[in-house]
């Protein structure tokens, strides 16, 4: 009985490892928040949880006797009919449970494939003109120490007039309307964003904002304003730069073709 | 082979017909006979100006004055009468930009799917095809220099099971090509615009191969005598492998060129340099990451095939023949999958180097999701690899030793499973994104980039690698005083413990320095992983010096449920592949030649989802079913052979 039962427990600590010990660490990292390990993550981490168990505990013959033993005992001892008709009952009633949370009508809204950084198109139209992100390289990353720093420090003005709202003073996203926009705004000090884009990217999103992207960024629901409506091409430059700068991150570069 | 010159035949006797009929079908088979009598004309042209290979590689090809106005015969006849629809077609030209209208309507025929059925099933024959002969060579070698009989029945046995493999391979190559020529004959005009010459060789090498390919399995017994002989058929090996490999590397060309055209002038017009167009900047990393995943795959074909014959298998000896057979195949499949994750990452990064549109559809864009998958199959891989080697401990004779690692090292393995799968992109429910607090996960989210599953994957090796050390130890006793059998295990302790406090340490570090150092630092992570296992694998022999076999191994000595793992990595090697096939051609989108010749195609779009796994669930389940066909049949020769009625095991089995 032991050895039927040790697997169970195991899934079962892991289980809860995950139900309730992700979001208490979430939860003191980011006070506010409880982040629950989304469904869709969840069944898949169960399923391979209980297989991941099942596979350590019937690699030898006396681990799987031991494990399937008891249910073998279960449906052809006489004497646990009882037993037999309670668990098949039960395991029925589970199933029934579980469709049931499947075909019940629910009022949220249908979950989406939302993919934060889809694939930029090759060519964008902004400010009157039209730019080629392939080859797009930001005219005031210069070589000249100084004359960067100068731009940089522009580019922060134009930063805390207009973005600083939303992506916060820190650049963590949490500007002062922060809570009211879902998506959230970005953070940009986090590795997840900027850190990983190109200038070219990340100009193709400053200029177009959340219209601009493609239907699989679900363009509708972003509230990242359109940009080059309201600042000017140079501005935008230069608050890419301070983006960069004030983070200390790098941008991506990719390799010269020809 | 034989499949594809006979229809090159057949369409040329067609072709006389061909003008005369002006609807959508006269106009294809016109195109599919200029671009077959065009070969014609130009192997006429490669082999009178020049018959060094590399030579006429690089000299430029369709100069449109090189075509021989006198040479004879129906070709040149109807090669002009089918030029008159349109301007010359050989001289550089940007590639044409086509209606929908140009794509040619068969009835009862969806051209993408057809053609995806058949390249991917092609694929899949081939890579096992091009796979086995590799590490049958080696084997071959292994038993001609230990003079292990064995192994040598073995390799017989393996490159008997990929026999069949070839025809099905040519079969399918020629109805793919057909169906090119036949859905999409202007971008097939385009490509034998550009590599004409490769596709010639391509061709001929088919006869070399299938030379080769006869005289290595039919010549197996009459060579097999220890000596001169036998290395006249280690020789025909080589060279199968040889022209087996170039075959893969000028087909690989083509699909590389298709993502990442290079020798190509602004406009997209071929500038005449085949090599210059060959050799573009995914050549070599596709040819990398398909080699080792030949071999790969090969190994966990064949070991199926043990396993089928285990199950099936009645007698003693059988069983212990087909499990040391299936043990070896998946070693094969165990030593290739290791360094697949690398190559791999090489080709994506080569992708995204290329074109950072084309990296971010396939690693943030849709197909980012189907990443997700592939992270699962290869997880699921491993966890099945791990467990079949968990199951060979009931071979040895000395397991209990080791049997209390199993616990810990199966949770190292499920949790690194579960940070390598974590996407980076969650799916939530309106409800979920407002306890998350926004679409970040402060807990998953940094579980979802690189660095975390660079330490990940490099733990899912090392634990695999120490599973497979546990077992191959388990039969063994110390009787030796030596250094390295006293201290060897120790040593060796020390090694995976500083090997895992690197990777994990690099891993964490990684999440605090700029994205372009952080892609380097996965290279020390592996080569940590490297180093780890081969030093802990030259401990062991080593060490081995001062041990002695406690007994003789059980072979056959393995549960039914074992055998069932094997499956599951053939099953899921095949998925993988599937997978990566459409992504690697998907990504394309909406061009034949990526930013060169767009795909104007009613076809052209991208599928949903479940769409694209259905389909490829649907070809792998074609495949697996040609393959148990594949397996079945060479049982039916040898039961006529004994001529003693035996259950049918076949059906057993099932
Ligand atoms: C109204 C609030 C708001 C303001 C003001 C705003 N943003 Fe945004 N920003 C967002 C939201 C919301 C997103 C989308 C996050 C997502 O798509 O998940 C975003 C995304 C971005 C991104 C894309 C990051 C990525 O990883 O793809 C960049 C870059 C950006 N903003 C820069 C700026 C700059 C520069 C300004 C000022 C000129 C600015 N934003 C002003 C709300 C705002
Ligand atoms: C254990 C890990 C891996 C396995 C087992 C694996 C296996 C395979 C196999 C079998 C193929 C088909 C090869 C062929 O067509 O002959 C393939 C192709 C491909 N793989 Fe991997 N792979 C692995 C890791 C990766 C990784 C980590 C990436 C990228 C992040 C990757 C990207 C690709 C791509 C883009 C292709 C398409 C190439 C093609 O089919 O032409 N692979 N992989």
């Amino acid at each position: 009985m032991k050895a039927f039962l040790k697997p169970l427990l195991v899934i079962l600590v892991c289980y809860l490892l995950l139900k309730i010990g992700v979001p208490l660490v979430g939860s003191i990292l980011h006070p506010g928040t409880w982040p629950v390990i989304p469904t869709g993550v969840m069944k898949m981490y169960v399923f391979f949880i209980v297989t991941g168990v099942l596979l350590m505990s019937t690699f030898s013959d006396e681990g799987y006797d031991a494990l399937v033993g008891p249910i073998v005992d279960l449906y052809t001892n006489p004497a646990k009919a009882m037993l037999k008709l309670v668990t098949v009952v039960l395991v029925g009633a589970l199933g029934a449970y579980i469709t049931y949370q499947y075909v019940k009508p629910t009022f949220d809204a249908p979950v989406e494939l939302r993919s934060i950084h889809p694939a930029p198109p090759s060519s964008i139209k902004a400010f009157g003109k039209r730019f080629s992100l392939q080859k797009l390289k930001n005219p005031f990353r210069v070589e000249d120490k100084e004359q960067l720093a100068k731009s940089a420090e522009e580019g922060g003005i134009v930063y805390y007039k207009n973005c600083y709202f939303c992506h916060g003073d820190k650049m963590l996203g949490k500007g002062p309307f922060w809570e009211g926009f879902n998506p959230v705004p970005a953070n940009f000090v986090n590795i997840g964003t900027i850190a990983q884009l190109t200038e070219s990217f990340v100009f193709w999103r400053i200029a177009t904002g959340g219209p601009g992207l493609p239907s699989e960024g679900t363009p509708w629901i972003s509230a990242m304003p359109v940009w080059h409506e309201l600042i000017t091409e140079e501005e935008t430059w230069k608050v890419i730069l301070f983006l960069y700068e004030y983070t200390g991150h790098n941008p991506r570069v990719t390799k010269e073709h020809h | 082979m034989m499949q594809i010159d006979s229809i090159k035949l057949h369409l040329c006797l067609g072709a006389g017909c061909s003008v005369s009929i002006k609807n959508s079908f006269g106009k294809m088979f016109s195109r599919a006979v200029l671009i077959l009598i065009s070969l014609f004309i130009i192997s006429g042209i490669s082999t009178g100006k020049s018959s060094f290979l590399a030579d006429s590689l690089v000299s430029p090809v369709f100069a449109s004055d090189a075509q021989p106005a006198d040479s004879d015969g129906e070709a040149t006849a109807d090669g002009e009468a089918a030029a008159e629809e349109g301007p010359s077609v050989w001289a550089p030209a940007p590639p044409p930009k086509l209606e929908a209208s140009d794509y040619p309507i068969v009835e009862g025929w969806n051209a993408r799917i057809s053609v995806w059925i058949v390249a991917q099933l092609h694929l899949f024959f081939a890579a096992f095809v091009l796979g086995v002969p590799i590490f049958v060579w080696v084997i071959e070698i292994v038993g001609f220099i230990t003079k292990d009989n064995r192994y040598d029945r073995m390799a017989h046995e393996f490159i008997k099971v990929a026999m069949t493999g070839f025809s099905l391979t040519a079969s399918f190559g020629g109805l793919l090509s057909i169906m090119l020529a036949v859905f999409y004959p202007d971008f097939m005009e385009y490509m034998v615009s550009v590599f004409g010459k490769t596709m010639l060789i391509y061709a001929l090498l088919f006869f070399v191969e299938s030379f080769f390919v006869y005289t290595y399995y039919y010549g197996w017994d009459s060579m097999n005598d220890g000596g001169k002989k036998k290395m006249l058929h280690l020789f025909l090996g080589l060279m199968l492998n040889i022209s087996g490999m170039s075959l893969m590397v000028l087909s690989n060309s083509w699909a590389a060129f298709m993502m990442a055209p290079s020798g190509l002038g602004a406009d997209g017009a071929f500038l005449g340099n085949v090599w210059a167009a060959v050799n573009g900047p995914l050549w070599n990393p596709l040819n990398l990451h398909r080699f080792i995943a030949n071999i790969a795959y090969g190994g966990s074909l064949t070991a199926a095939y043990a396993a089928f014959k285990f199950i099936s298998a009645t007698t003693p000896e059988d069983r212990a023949h087909y499990d040391w057979m299936g043990y070896q195949s998946f070693f094969i499949a165990i030593v290739g999958l290791l360094p697949l994750p690398f190559a791999g990452y090489w080709l994506t990064k080569e992708i995204y180097d290329y074109s950072q549109q084309m990296g971010i559809t396939l690693m943030g864009g849709v197909f980012a999701w189907l990443f997700i998958i592939q992270a699962v199959l290869i997880g699921a891989v491993f966890l099945s690899a791990n467990y079949y080697i968990w199951c060979s401990l009931g071979r040895t004779n000395g397991a209990d030793r080791y049997k209390f690692m199993i616990q810990p090292l199966g949770l190292v393995i499920i949790f690194a499973f579960l940070v390598w799968f974590t996407p980076h992109t969650l799916v939530m429910t309106s409800t979920e994104m407002s306890q998350v607090g926004g679409t970040h996960h402060s807990v998953l989210g940094p579980l979802g980039v690189m660095a975390a599953k660079n330490g990940a994957v490099n733990l899912l090796i090392l634990s695999t690698f120490l599973s497979f050390q546990m077992f191959s130890r388990s039969n063994t006793e110390v009787v030796g005083t030596g250094f390295w059998a006293k201290n060897g295990t120790a040593i060796q302790i020390g090694l995976y413990t500083a090997g895992i406090v690197n990777i994990l340490a690099l891993s964490i570090w990684s999440y605090f320095i700029p994205a372009a150092l952080r892609i380097g630092l996965s290279i020390p992570q592996v080569v940590t992983t490297l180093i780890v296992c081969v030093v802990a694998m030259i401990i062991d022999m080593l060490r081995n010096r001062g041990t002695r076999d406690i007994a003789e191994m059980k072979w056959g000595n393995m549960p039914i449920r074992s055998q069932y793992s094997l499956f599951m990595l053939a099953g899921s090697f095949t998925w993988l592949m599937g997978l990566m096939g459409y992504c690697r051609s998907g990504i394309r989108q909406h061009w034949h030649v990526y930013t060169v010749f767009r795909d104007n195609s009613t076809e052209a779009f991208t599928p949903t989802l479940p769409y694209a796994a259905g389909m490829v669930t649907l070809i792998c389940a074609i495949f697996l079913l040609l393959i148990l066909f594949m397996f079945w049949m060479p049982m039916l020769a040898s039961k006529k052979k004994k001529e003693q009625p035996q259950p049918d095991s076949a059906v057993e089995a099932g």
